[in-house]
């Protein structure tokens, strides 16, 4: 259901309350009208993972999961994700254990900076589980194509994605809430 | 970023009433969003239209495909009854944005997009579409990427949209919602061509909501393409893209349809190029005549010359691409 107080519009001094769940928690905090996803997790939130890159959906180092799909939290306003579940890096690990795509990332060597590898993964996980995109490669690299990575590592990337879809594949006997999400 | 008031709107009516000059709706926020940061547009108040009911696709009586509002591009790429009647529209689709940002878009929004114009986008450009009467740095600009079709002294901007020029060749209709109930206008009277006035670039009256796109009932058996040409593989928009579809009558085209991308002002259809395809074989020749006659009235800027071959190579692999399966679907037919 709907807050009422937000029907009206409100000037952008005064904060608007925000139910959302992130990473698996119900969270509820008062964000500025104009607050963008991105700038709330970072900013607000203490979640450093998220990367601001371009700040305008062209770099992907932004990426994070809103109801298990892939977006760009710079082009989100926070407000927009009342009631929706939010899934940023810092929550795919689980119980101490990394996440097979993470753990992929580092076998491959899948990374040379870093800074766009959270939204690499977040990508790669939301791919992995989305049965509408196809598993070749080539379908894989069109899918991944909102994250670039300015080291150039995506031949390891790549790979990367492909061996957790086979350690996922193994794990298919037992799918994990986020493998599913 | 600037600062806005925002509201939430429950229905229709009440998102309608909203609406006037200095509000913008937001839905997947991908255009609004990024031209808010770049103090590009300028809203007071933006009214949030994601609980609006418009998220159905459904096929109509009278085999028409009716699109709400608010179904995004990814959703409406991959519906069984668009990758089935219109496979131009899920491929223009999935050959736009990214999956990012293709989860967040909308239909109506794609068709709201605003152009990638460097100079538009640019807030200290010269720019008659962002503010009339400033100029437009593009006309002597680098003016690579701008428009050889539809353009005026005032503007020569590209329709940036993959989405729009595959509903331009499938025909459409858009329902527009007000207080005063709701109007109907035909796909191709929706977008405006800049004349003396570009920063008018669309039929959407203040007070006005898209809330359905309403696509023709596909041809049959017919064999339909989008191809999208441009500088990378993959998340980049079109130097020149074609969407083709038509159907056969034996070795002659019956019912031909085709639209452009990337080089006109608006989502870019080619009826002159159409009539001269109809009842004649289904052969390069026909179709390199009817390329010739789409960009007839092409006017290349300093930089950009090379789109009119672009442009005219894109609708002769389009259609020839739609030939091949329009062959395959009568043979299909055939059998069955």
């Amino acid at each position: 259901m709907m807050d009422d107080s937000a029907h009206s519009p409100r000037p952008s001094d005064e904060t608007v309350r925000l139910d959302f769940t992130l990473n698996g928690e119900p969270r509820t905090i008062e964000v500025a009208p104009n607050a963008v996803l991105l700038d709330v997790l970072r900013e607000q939130l203490g979640l450093g993972g998220t990367k601001k890159g371009c700040d305008h959906g062209q770099c992907g180092a932004c990426t994070v999961h809103v109801d298990g799909l892939a977006m760009n939290s710079c082009l989100r306003l926070a407000i927009m994700c009342q009631g929706q579940q939010v899934t940023t890096i810092e929550g795919l690990a689980k119980d101490g254990q990394l996440h097979p795509v993470q753990q992929s990332f580092l076998e491959c060597d899948a990374y040379q900076c870093g800074y766009c590898t959270p939204g690499q993964m977040m990508s790669a996980t939301a791919l992995l589980a989305d049965d509408r995109i196809g598993a070749d490669d080539a379908s894989v690299k069109e899918a991944m194509s909102g994250n670039i990575c300015r080291c150039g590592a995506y031949k390891n990337i790549l790979e990367a994605i492909q061996q957790a879809r086979v350690q996922l594949g193994h794990d298919a006997t037992t799918p994990r809430k986020e493998d599913v999400a | 970023m600037r600062a806005f008031a925002y509201s939430r709107a429950d229905s229709v009516d009440h998102a309608a009433h909203r609406i006037t000059h200095d509000a913008a709706f937001v839905a997947g926020g991908t255009t609004l969003l990024d031209l808010i940061k770049l103090d590009v547009l300028k809203p007071k108040n933006v009214v949030d239209i994601n609980a609006l009911p418009l998220k159905r696709v459904e096929r109509l009586d009278d085999g028409r495909l009716r699109i709400g509002a608010l179904v995004t591009n990814t959703d409406l790429a991959h519906h069984p009854e668009v990758k089935r009647h219109y496979p131009l529209l899920s491929q223009a689709l999935l050959a736009g944005a990214s999956t990012q940002l293709r989860n967040m878009a909308t239909t109506a929004g794609n068709v709201m997009q605003r152009t990638r114009c460097p100079y538009y986008r640019d807030a200290a450009a010269a720019c008659n579409r962002r503010e009339p009467g400033s100029g437009c740095d593009a006309r002597g600009g680098l003016n690579r990427l701008n428009a050889v079709l539809g353009g005026s002294d005032a503007c020569v901007a590209v329709h940036p949209s993959d989405m729009c020029v595959a509903m331009a060749a499938i025909g459409a209709t858009l329902t527009l919602s007000s207080a005063d109930g709701e109007r109907e206008v035909a796909f191709g009277d929706f977008h405006r061509l800049p004349g003396d006035t570009p920063h008018i670039e669309h039929d959407l009256a203040d007070g006005e909501l898209i809330t359905a796109i309403t696509l023709e009932p596909p041809l049959a058996p017919a064999g339909s393409y989008y191809l999208k040409l441009r500088d990378r593989a993959s998340y980049e928009f079109a130097l020149a893209s074609a969407a083709a579809q038509l159907s056969l009558d034996g070795e002659m085209i019956g019912e031909a349809r085709v639209a452009l991308g990337g080089v006109g002002t608006k989502p870019w259809r080619c009826p002159d190029a159409e009539a001269a395809l109809v009842g004649q074989p289904a052969q390069i020749a026909t179709f390199e005549r009817a390329a010739e006659i789409a960009l007839r009235d092409a006017t290349p800027l300093e930089h950009n010359a090379f789109k009119i071959p672009l442009a005219r190579q894109s609708i002769v692999r389009a259609l020839r691409e739609a030939t091949r399966l329009a062959r395959d679907e009568g043979k299909q037919e055939g059998q069955v």
